[in-house]
């Protein structure tokens, strides 16, 4: 049973194509990492799923847990599950975490939320990610993924900007959102990947999956030989 | 040139009074410097109404809509209110707690009573200023006198509540605060229409004393409607030492307002802020601004405005500190959001030095809401609208005041009630 299917998926931004034919299964209860050099098409992935408007679908489809979502607008796939953690959130003033969180949660309190990510409780009355820190923004995203509670997990790069003492937080926090979810992470240098249970990886090349397969093998060839082994696996294959 | 009518105190001193009567005569025609300009003739005069015990008897309708001001009816947690329906004051009184420290009554009361009250009159505002304050001088509607004795510090807020009941009515009210040495006060001043008036005129002198060491917050929750023109004219005088923090909020449509509040640091490091929320909406023409004359050494000033237009609302966010002294430091800052193509926003800030040794700065900023912020709070499952509107409610966010605790709760309230109406 799959989460996430993404079909032969092609997306312009400002018409510029920034994915190709993109496809890719996520099976139920997993979760599945993203590398790829900058540009390739990650985040663009990423946040075409979430529905931002400027991300242009021209073909494709995208299925979560058997309803194609490719044109319903942000909050309606929200709704049917996905959340997301972003790399670069806007600042927002005057909007605070608290507030926030207050709306967003069901079952937990802000103040209990914030403690999970070491947030002392002055944190909740600052404005969204206005003056964080790269860590600080993380965990203040991760407050929001875990009051929503989403089936299906969009992580972009939770490891950036985090120091090492809180690496270990961070991965721990995913582990348990994904506990019975499933999911996408990007990764960069996969320092996440030391804390976090992943099934699979693919790596993006220009806009489409160039390779697939087991998170610790394929991220060993990438930081050994560069993207330049996907390629060859590319063409390995045939593509 | 409309008719007037003397007002009929005669214990003012007789030639300052008809000193003052001419120059407002003679005024009665001249435009403001700003604004759109108002036929005053198109006004009527209300009958006074017989004062209450208390405001457990207010008509139907108008204690709901006080309480949108941020004005409590029933009193409590208040240190005094002073409650002016049309011309007549239907209440005004000091709760126990404060008594012989604090008072808190008509200005036409307080003209009668005191000798000395009339020096007090038309210093912080020149008479002549314009055909408004002309006519406020002529056609004197009560208004309150506040004065909190020397030491005392009141620590709940008072309330006042400037109310036109009916239809087509002009009320010129002329407030007078005294605040002396070392006193402390915060005053929530509402001011709020019935919603069977379509159009009125509410004229409101204020003049504020703060001497040596005084402080005073001075909290105004707007509440007009279409229609209804208002002109306050607003003069602040600080001795040594005092500070001076006003905060302005309105919130909803109103034909137009006008003013310009002044604040006169004449003393040695006296402080003064005018802070404001404005959300325009309907045709609205919103005029406002504040302006700081440092005067006394090592005086400070701050102007600070968060704007919101929307509809074909045109609002113009003014600001001016002169520096005219050594020592001397100022701020303004406004920000400005636009909701719609159909409206405006024109931030005028304005920095006059006189002095090297003054130093004074501004920053404006005016644009739309970011789309990345909407589809980021959408990204949170909230809809666009709720998205918007928490944005816009983060934009007014009365945090920037620096208001007291409790003062800060009843405003937020205040601006929770009228927002949910607006957005």
């Amino acid at each position: 049973m799959l989460a996430l299917e993404v079909r032969d998926l092609v997306v312009e931004v400002d018409g510029r194509r920034v994915l190709d034919g993109l496809n890719l299964e996520v099976p139920k209860g997993e979760l599945h990492v993203l590398f790829g050099p900058n540009g390739s098409g990650k985040t663009s992935l990423i946040l075409t799923i979430l529905g931002l408007p400027q991300y242009k679908v021209l073909r494709g489809q995208i299925i979560l847990n058997g309803e194609d979502i490719t044109f319903l607008p942000i909050n309606e796939r929200v709704k049917r599950g996905i959340g997301v953690l972003f790399q670069n959130p806007p600042q927002i003033k005057g909007v605070r975490l608290g507030d926030v969180l207050k709306k967003l949660a069901k079952d937990e309190t802000p103040m209990e939320i914030a403690r999970k990510v070491n947030f002392p409780a002055f944190y909740l009355d600052r404005e969204l990610n206005c003056g964080f820190s790269g860590g600080e923004i993380r965990r203040c995203e991760l407050t929001q993924l875990m009051a929503q509670k989403p089936s299906f997990l969009l992580l972009d790069e939770p490891d950036s900007g985090v120091d090492v003492e809180n690496l270990e937080l961070v991965g721990s926090i995913i582990n348990e959102l994904a506990k019975g979810r499933s999911g996408i992470l990007i990764t960069h240098l996969g320092y996440i990947l030391r804390y976090v249970e992943a099934q699979r990886a693919h790596v993006i090349l220009n806009g489409k999956i160039a390779c697939s397969g087991r998170p610790i093998e394929i991220l060993d060839h990438i930081l050994r030989e560069g993207y330049w082994w996907c390629d060859k696996c590319k063409e390995m294959r045939g593509d | 040139m409309i008719n007037v009518r003397r007002c009929g105190v005669t214990k003012m001193n007789e030639a300052r009074e008809e000193e003052i009567r001419e120059r407002a005569l003679k005024a009665l025609d001249k435009k403001a410097d700003y604004g759109p300009d108002i036929d005053l003739s198109s006004f009527v005069r209300s009958p006074e109404r017989l004062e209450v015990k208390g405001l457990d008897d207010l008509p139907s309708g108008v204690r709901e809509q006080a309480v949108m001001v941020g004005v409590r009816p029933d009193m409590k947690e208040r240190a005094g209110t002073y409650f002016q329906l049309d011309h007549s004051v239907l209440f005004s009184g000091v709760s126990k707690y404060f008594d012989g420290g604090v008072e808190f009554i008509s200005t036409i009361e307080a003209k009668k009573r005191y000798d000395w009250f009339s020096k007090y009159l038309w210093r912080a505002v020149q008479v002549d200023t314009d055909k408004y304050t002309a006519f406020a001088a002529l056609e004197w509607d009560h208004g309150y006198f506040l004065r909190v004795a020397a030491g005392k510090k009141v620590t709940v807020p008072l309330q006042s509540c400037l109310y036109i009941y009916r239809d087509k009515l002009d009320q010129n009210v002329h407030n007078v605060i005294l605040m002396e040495p070392s006193s402390e006060a915060q005053i929530i001043s509402g001011c709020v229409v019935h919603p069977n008036v379509s159009r009125a005129l509410h004229v409101g002198i204020t003049e504020i004393y703060l001497m040596k060491g005084a402080k005073l917050t001075f909290t105004m929750i707007h509440n007009w409607a279409e229609g209804i023109d208002v002109r306050p004219r607003t003069g602040i005088i600080l001795e040594d030492g005092a500070t001076f923090i006003s905060n302005y909020i309105n919130l909803k449509p109103v034909g137009s307002v006008q003013t310009y509040p002044a604040a006169y640091c004449n003393g040695e490091n006296s402080t003064a802020v005018f802070n404001s929320l404005i959300y325009g909406d309907k045709g609205s023409v919103i005029d406002v601004g504040g302006k700081i004359i440092l005067e006394g050494k090592g005086s400070k000033g701050e102007v600070k405005s968060r704007v919101i237009a929307t509809t074909n609302a045109k609002v113009y966010s003014r600001g001016l500190l002169v520096g005219k002294r050594e020592k001397t430091r100022g701020h303004l800052e406004c920000r400005g959001l636009l909701l719609s193509d159909q409206a405006f926003i024109h931030a005028i800030p304005e920095l006059r030095g006189e002095t090297s040794g003054t130093e004074l700065s501004h920053e404006a900023a005016v644009g739309k809401i970011a789309e990345e912020a909407i589809y980021y709070l959408m990204a949170r499952g909230f809809s666009e609208e709720e998205a918007v509107s928490m944005i816009v409610r983060g934009f007014l966010d009365t945090r920037i005041f620096g208001l007291p605790e409790p003062l800060q709760r009843e405003v937020d309230h205040a601006i929770d009630i009228v927002l949910s109406s607006s957005l």
